[in-house]
């Protein structure tokens, strides 16, 4: 027994240098084997092809605060079209002298959505928060009170006018999207059919039919001397396509809900509206929250198809920017801006959806 | 003790009112639905017909007889302005075809090759691929097309000073221009050639299971069907005296003339939707060779199948059960965005029936016309999947 306690300390071997440190990590994540060392020498020779020049084109020979004269005679990236037309790109017709209005608008939605992200904010009083927010925001966008002048929506473009239509439309259409999803789940032949109709029928098509249908198939359906402005066209366009996309992703929840949820329910005695209020609902839309972030990321991306009837949201900004004589021929530059702000936004939207995935996963 | 009341059936209500029977009220409740859909839809139909009677346009398709009167860039089958707009939309629904199949393979290989590096043990490799899937998923498609679509008509010169990456080939702001071979009457022999290999392919296949079956051996079925169809055209051309005549472009004027240009609209749609999708496409084939568990792979190799075999025998068809369905569903979006060839000037479908629609100003036709085209693609592709699905459906107990 003594002789096990008195044991000398054995002193702890160190491990070989080679599986250690940053030459351990090259070792074992670069060059393990020979054919990944000949890998990754060859994308970094790849690497240092294309890169070269692109950084030569975009920081070293680049232009960034200039006159757009002064862009005409260098080689690299004329960046100054960004800081030169920002007020354009981003409000677009916007009245000038009215522009912190969107501004303002944009920080109050940007404050919202981050107020709702954490998860431990969704309460009721979230709902009253966000319908507060909206009626500013509107008042400020539309004015009329307070000294504003009135802006029409057919003024309202650039980036408030992306947020609006991707926001309204995830906004409206998730009900109906919901309840496209209940009909579709329906033992009722005649509803089940109209939404199955529905949803594939949309499914099918590209937005931009629907678009079309928007702007020029839809004035023909309202009765005489009625008009409805372009852009809330567009959003019913927008609105009635995510519908279709939603319902899916609803019904999946609705199907991954076991039977013995509704069985359970209808042994309590409660009818079809109280079982989908209190018992199905609140579970199924909580497995679909981070799919619905999902569509909520296309539904932004997919807002910048307005281009094609016209309508201006900050894309079509961008490109009235660079028909501007002075400004023409720095695409490039304009467009990976743009691509860069669409990036940012849905990086963080699908960043989210994944944290979301992990926290709401309360399961086994 | 109180006495227990029963109630008698004389004292139980003789009928259910309606409005308590489930099964009446769904069926009152379809009823109204049905009606409010109906009246909803009287009153579009009505007002569109007013609107149209005041507007003066005819309705019908009638004027898919017309002469279109426009041009369209690269058809696929001949036409000309002086063709009726049946043609012109013909065409347009050819081209979109056309991009979409190409698109569809381009999209699959780059696919799968992003998806198999995300998953590869080099780290430089799948950080790589991994950037690639974040940032194109991330940028809105229309937005990609501007781009690539910009770079040919500013960043390529013109083609006095094309660039020249490989002999032959020429980039510049006409498109891409590379050279083929010369026409020779022996290349409709190789296509059939071709095609017998591979009907050769197809019946070694057979037969080869059939050998397996009965003996156990292993019949190189796939290698041989590989050489069969690849000889085959090779020894008619060789017969034929091996013809190496070259269409090479050369530098006319102000142009290319000779060999084949592709233009910038269609390089920068076909660009746009394969990077574009093949970032989808490699999330879904990481995905689903992920869903594979290890132990399948271990107890493969335990079994002694050689590596090749492993993926071919026992990776592939788990993968591939969970990968196909969402790769159609992606094959039809690539499709389905293809008509964004609109925004910078390539004829497919929705532009040309958009150029119809603005000079007839039959906007219902075109619209449904657009509607049914595209319905028609994905109707047939949920047909497939269908029918997939019912082949690779797992027979459990």
């Amino acid at each position: 027994m003594s002789d096990l306690m008195t044991n000398p300390p054995i002193e702890q071997m160190k491990p070989p240098r080679r599986t250690v440190g940053v030459t351990g990590w090259l070792r074992e994540n670069l060059f393990n084997t020979w054919f990944n060392s000949v890998l990754t020498l060859l994308t970094l020779y790849g690497i240092w092809l294309l890169f070269v020049p692109l950084v030569r084109w975009a920081f070293v020979d680049s232009l960034w605060f200039s006159s757009a004269e002064a862009c005409r005679d260098i080689e690299g990236a004329c960046w100054s079209i960004i800081p030169a037309n920002v007020s354009f790109i981003f409000f677009g017709f916007f009245p000038d002298g009215q522009q912190w209005r969107p501004l303002l608008t944009m920080l109050l939605l940007f404050a919202l959505v981050f107020y709702s992200k954490d998860s431990k904010h969704w309460k009721r009083s979230l709902v009253i928060y966000w319908t507060l927010g909206l009626i500013v925001m509107a008042t400020l966008m539309y004015g009329g009170v307070f000294g504003m002048p009135v802006v029409e929506t057919a003024q309202w473009s650039g980036f408030p006018l992306t947020l609006m239509l991707s926001l309204f439309g995830m906004v409206f259409a998730y009900p109906l999207g919901v309840l496209l999803a209940l009909g579709r789940r329906s033992r009722l032949p005649a509803i089940k059919s109209l939404c199955v109709v529905y949803i594939e029928l949309i499914r099918g098509v590209p937005l931009i039919s629907l678009l079309f249908m928007s702007s020029v198939m839809f004035p023909l359906f309202l009765p005489e001397g009625v008009t409805i402005d372009k852009v809330l066209r567009a959003q019913a366009a927008i609105i009635l396509f995510t519908a279709a996309y939603i319902a899916e992703v609803v019904r999946g929840g609705l199907q991954a809900i076991p039977r013995g949820q509704y069985e359970a329910a209808d042994s309590l005695g409660l009818g079809y509206g109280k079982t989908m209020r209190l018992i199905i609902l609140p579970q199924a839309l909580k497995i679909v929250i981070p799919p619905s972030v999902g569509i909520l990321i296309s539904a932004f991306k997919d807002t910048s198809l307005v281009v094609i009837i016209a309508l201006y949201d900050v894309l079509k900004t961008t490109q009235v920017t660079l028909s501007n004589p002075q400004w023409m021929g720095f695409s490039r530059e304009a467009y990976l801006f743009l691509a860069l702000l669409y990036f940012i936004c849905c990086y963080l939207m699908s960043s989210y959806s994944r944290k979301l995935e992990k926290d709401l996963h309360t399961g086994h | 003790m109180k006495k227990l009341t029963v109630a008698t059936p004389a004292e139980l209500p003789q009928a259910v009112p309606f409005w308590r029977d489930p099964a009446k009220r769904g069926v009152l409740f379809q009823i109204v639905v049905l009606l409010s859909a109906l009246s909803v839809g009287y009153v579009l139909f009505s007002n569109t017909q007013a609107n149209l009677e005041r507007q003066s346009i005819a309705t019908g398709f009638g004027f898919l007889q017309n002469e279109a009167g426009f041009e369209i860039a690269e058809p696929v089958i001949e036409y000309s302005a002086a063709d009726s707009y049946s043609r012109a939309l013909t065409v347009g629904a050819l081209n979109t075809l056309k991009v979409s199949f190409i698109g569809i393979l381009l999209t699959l290989l780059l696919g799968v090759i992003v998806g198999i590096s995300r998953l590869s043990h080099n780290w430089l490799v799948s950080r790589l691929a991994g950037m690639f899937i974040e940032v194109m998923q991330n940028i809105p498609i229309l937005l990609q097309l501007f781009f690539w679509y910009s770079i040919f008509y500013e960043a390529f010169p013109a083609p006095r000073q094309a660039l020249n990456p490989l002999p032959g080939i020429f980039l510049c702001n006409r498109g891409l221009i590379f050279g083929i071979p010369a026409e020779h009457p022996v290349h409709s022999s190789m296509l059939i050639a071709l095609l017998v290999g591979i009907v050769g392919w197809w019946l070694l296949v057979r037969q080869g299971h059939k050998i397996q079956d009965r003996s156990g051996r292993i019949f190189p079925m796939h290698r041989l069907g590989m050489a069969l169809s690849l000889l085959l055209p090779m020894a008619v051309w060789l017969v034929a005296g091996a013809p190496l005549g070259m269409d090479v472009p050369e530098l006319r004027g102000f142009n290319f003339s000779g060999g084949m240009t592709v233009s910038p609209e269609f390089s920068a749609l076909l660009l746009g939707l394969v990077l574009y999708t093949s970032a989808f496409v490699a999330e879904i084939v990481r995905a689903g060779i992920q869903s594979v568990s290890r132990g399948q792979v271990e107890a493969a190799k335990a079994v002694g199948l050689r590596p090749g075999q492993v993926l071919r025998l026992v990776i592939l068809p788990q993968a591939l059960r969970v990968i196909i369905p969402p790769l159609t569903s992606q094959m039809l979006n690539l499709t389905k965005n293809s008509s964004l060839a609109i925004a910078i000037g390539y004829s497919d479908f929705v532009s040309v029936a958009n150029t119809t629609i603005n000079q007839t100003g039959q906007a219902i036709e075109g619209v449904a016309l657009i509607m049914v085209v595209y319905l028609c693609f994905s109707l047939s592709t949920s047909v497939f999947m269908n029918w997939y699905n019912k082949k690779m459906a797992l027979v459990e107990r």
